[in-house]
């Protein structure tokens, strides 16, 4: 269990840094998707330039993790178009109707919005229901 | 004292986001580990109902275990950030958005989530099964389905030049455009 105090801490971090930057925010989402506000794309925008420049930093200076192990990313493979189009089109649609992504449908629950139980159930049967119908999918 | 004083104001995005972007670099060093929040959901699968489903079939102690420690984490972190640093004032949303939600019927505007649709009273309506029961679903079909939701694609995948990831993004912000100008109108 030792070994996993440190992804229990960067959660804790990752949790609070939704909640008091207003990306758990219903109304946030809202304001992002109506294009009334800068906030979310400068948060969004932001981290993946650090995450770019980190990742960068990381590959060019072959460092390893703190298992001693070497680093790396497993690439997505960009030909299964369908996937991410389809796939992406419908997780906006969840987005959008929620008002929350993974992270904050968990940060929220946390916070004490305990409503958040029942998008955080449908979502684990939604992944029941692509795990038991993936053969039929197109990907 | 001060510093929580500090803390609790609500923190800008030019903060915000780049520690949300070291999460990236902060997993990876940790344990080669790749910052995505949606797998979690079939680790939970594949830990309490795998069924005879394939897609469950893999050992989710070890590829996973770190990552349902991760959003453990991110719940208790939901705690200390809306409890303990908790911002009293309401959230300083754009008055133009304001002005459309009123016009969709919203009133409360005093909290994370509008209360007089995200309530326990409004789940078995027409409105709540839409936004809660089928939006929840279809955040967790569609993640599975594109592989990653906005941590894995937006932050991570973006991050590391993955067209794939790039494909997906587009597919959220069309599925969320879809839904908040054309759907809403018709659900409030």
């Amino acid at each position: 269990m030792k070994n996993y105090i440190k992804y229990l801490l960067a959660g804790i971090f990752f949790g609070i840094v939704l909640i008091k930057s207003e990306v758990v925010s219903w109304f946030r989402i809202q304001e992002m998707f109506r294009f009334d506000s800068f906030h979310m794309y400068g948060i969004i925008g932001l981290g993946v330039v650090v995450a770019m420049i980190s990742i960068q930093i990381i590959k060019r200076k072959n460092i390893k993790d703190m298992e001693g192990n070497a680093i790396t990313i497993p690439p997505k493979d960009p030909k299964q178009v369908t996937r991410y189009l389809v796939g992406g089109t419908l997780f906006g649609f969840g987005w959008a109707l929620t008002g929350a992504c993974p992270g904050p449908l968990f940060s929220l629950a946390g916070a004490g919005y305990s409503i958040m139980i029942v998008p955080i159930l449908s979502a684990l049967v939604g992944t029941w229901v692509y795990g038991k119908i993936r053969p039929s999918l197109p990907h | 004292m001060e510093l929580i004083e500090f803390l609790r104001q609500p923190w800008p995005w030019y903060v915000a986001g780049p520690l949300i972007g070291l999460i990236v670099p902060i997993l990876l060093i940790a344990g080669g580990k790749l910052f995505g929040v949606s797998a979690n959901l079939r680790h939970a699968c594949a830990a309490c109902v795998p069924g005879d489903i394939e897609f469950f079939k893999y050992d989710w102690k070890k590829s996973g275990k770190w990552n349902l420690v991760f959003v453990a984490g991110t719940i208790l972190g939901g705690f200390i950030g809306g409890w303990l640093l908790s911002n009293p004032d309401p959230i300083n949303i754009s008055a133009q958005t304001i002005t459309d939600l009123k016009a969709l019927g919203i009133s409360d505007f005093s909290g994370m989530l509008p209360s007089d649709v995200f309530n326990w009273e409004n789940v078995a309506s027409t409105q709540g099964i839409i936004l809660m029961i089928v939006g929840g679903f279809l955040v967790g079909f569609g993640a599975r389905y594109a592989g990653g939701c906005t941590s894995g694609h937006a932050i991570s995948g973006l991050a590391d030049l993955q067209l794939a990831s790039l494909l997906a993004v587009i597919g959220f912000f069309a599925g969320g455009l879809f839904i908040t100008y054309i759907i809403y109108p018709f659900i409030f």
